[in-house]
């Protein structure tokens, strides 16, 4: 087998500062069987024996569950593939001969730093204020001894698969943060342990959501497709209603 | 919260309330309407009656002026959410594949907007202008009064094909920005709870198809009728 050739169009840029473009590299004789990230390492690889720079990407875990990765493969962040991440995908998924565009996470709010790696600590300060629950609700057998309907405990469980990438904010045309914070609202709210704090945490992360100068939500729903995790815009419903609610009474 | 009037949901809950409002306007528009399919002077003298009562009733009046606030606000908003996300995303993606996660109605609701509003102006010169500003002929009535006669400028209007299509092309834009509109209206202020979601898609679907076919047959109608 002579594996699979291909012509990547990548975003190169030096600093936040710096303008950017795209480059135009080729890679030979790939292995189907690769990962997309393992195909950039073999792109790097090329690129330093060349005495050239390698191109710098977010990754950590390379098994779906950090969030790390971020690119936008032909306009699709994480790429074609339903429910997966960049580093989950494969490259069996692409033909002999493809021209694959990689962009990295486009929104004001996530400033790029270096070629495909975007600073997302906007994310970070959103759950800063308010993502969290401020007493210590014990382990494992603490959280056994509260009965929860199973229907809730599933919903907030779905909530809680969001491993915070930003693939909604970049697929937004928006660039509205709208399903992360509303998956990260929920998975707290949905529970008993979360209600004390309820209201304060959904009104501090919707304020912090819209001071990082992310856009309002249009339901086109596109983030809920793009979404390594699945997460549904029912959340973003959820959320919405909780915090007009809460307003709208006080 | 003090910020809860600048935020951008209670923005999006604006923008959604005042797009229902309109809807509702435009259902009753849509049944007044409907008397322009009475044939003959009968028709004539009953659509110039109500064209009449519409002008002076002082309800009618109170009701446009909402209409009027509901339309300005409803651009205002939508207007400043527009820019707002443009802001939101500084630098493009040079590609980018909304056509396989997004409806095309759903990322298009400002051109669409932006028909909308052209179509509004047209239509707001063509009849309301002429009628309290224009120079209109009258019907003389059985009874010896006289009365404005908008039944006959509507008519003559129609009788201009390529003016009989722009309101058709019209009515197919607004057909498609309430296909998004009503349904995301719905999810914005909270209503759309999973176990009617059906009953919501496809309600909201029969309004976004049934109001502009029926407002578009009227001109229709009326142009095939001149022939
Ligand atoms: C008869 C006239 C109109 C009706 C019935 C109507 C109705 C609606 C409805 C129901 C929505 C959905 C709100 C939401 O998604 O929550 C909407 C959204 C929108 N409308 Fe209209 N609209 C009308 C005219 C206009 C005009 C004249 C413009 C612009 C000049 C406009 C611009 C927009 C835009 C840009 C949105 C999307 C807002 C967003 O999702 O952020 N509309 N409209
Ligand atoms: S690298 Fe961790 S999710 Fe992709």
């Amino acid at each position: 087998m002579s594996g699979l050739d291909l012509t990547l169009k990548i975003w190169r840029q030096k600093s936040s500062v710096d303008n950017g473009g795209f480059e135009t590299y080729d890679v030979k004789g790939l292995n189907s069987h690769m990962s997309f990230l393992e195909m950039m390492d073999v792109l790097n690889e090329q690129l330093v024996t060349q005495n050239k720079e390698p191109v710098a990407f977010d990754h950590d875990c390379r098994e779906g569950i950090c969030g790390m990765c971020s690119m936008v493969i032909n306009g699709r962040p994480h790429g074609p593939l339903k429910g997966t991440t960049t580093c989950q995908l494969h490259m069996r998924h692409f033909n002999n001969g493809d021209i694959i565009t990689i962009e990295p996470w486009r929104a004001k709010a996530f400033p790029v730093i270096k070629d495909l790696v975007v600073d997302r600590s906007s994310f970070d300060r959103i759950i800063q204020s308010g993502g969290y629950i401020s007493v210590n609700t014990g382990s494992a057998p603490d959280g056994n001894a509260i009965p929860i309907p199973k229907d809730i405990a599933e919903e907030a469980f779905d909530a809680a698969a969001c491993i915070g990438c930003g693939a909604c904010v970049a697929t937004c045309k928006n660039a509205s943060a709208s399903l992360f914070v509303s998956a990260k609202v929920s998975q707290l709210s949905l529970l008993p342990q979360g209600q004390p704090e309820r209201k304060e945490r959904v009104n501090k992360m919707v304020a912090q959501m819209d001071s990082e100068g992310f856009g309002h939500c249009t339901n086109t729903g596109a983030c809920e497709v793009e979404c390594p995790k699945e997460i549904s815009i029912e959340y973003i419903r959820k959320m919405n209603l909780d915090y007009n609610v809460n307003n709208i009474k006080s | 919260m003090n910020n809860y009037l600048t935020s951008n949901i209670f923005r999006k809950v604006l923008a959604s309330l005042s797009g229902l409002f309109l809807v509702t306007f435009l259902i009753g528009h849509l049944l007044g309407n409907l008397q322009l399919f009475i044939p003959g002077v009968e028709g004539q003298t009953q659509f110039n009656k109500y064209a009449f009562f519409m002008t002076t009733n002082p309800v009618v009046k109170l009701l446009s002026i909402i209409t009027y606030s509901a339309i300005f606000l409803h651009i205002f908003i939508t207007l400043y959410l527009v820019i707002q996300s443009k802001r939101a995303r500084p630098v493009q993606y040079a590609v980018s594949n909304g056509k396989d996660n997004s409806s095309w109605s759903s990322r298009n609701m400002s051109v669409l907007g932006t028909v909308l509003l052209f179509f509004l102006i047209v239509h707001l010169k063509s009849f309301w202008y002429e009628m309290h500003f224009g120079e209109m002929p009258y019907q003389y009535l059985s009874d010896g009064t006289k009365i404005k006669d908008l039944h006959l400028i509507t008519t003559s209007a129609f009788q201009n094909p390529f003016y009989t299509f722009f309101y058709v092309f019209c009515m197919v834009a607004l057909s498609l920005h309430l296909k998004h509109g009503v349904e995301s209206a719905i999810q914005t202020v909270g209503l759309k709870i999973p176990s009617y979601e059906k009953f919501f898609k496809y309600g909201a679907m029969l309004v976004a198809f049934s109001i502009p076919a029926v407002f578009a047959s009227i001109p229709i109608y009326l142009y095939v009728s001149s022939l």
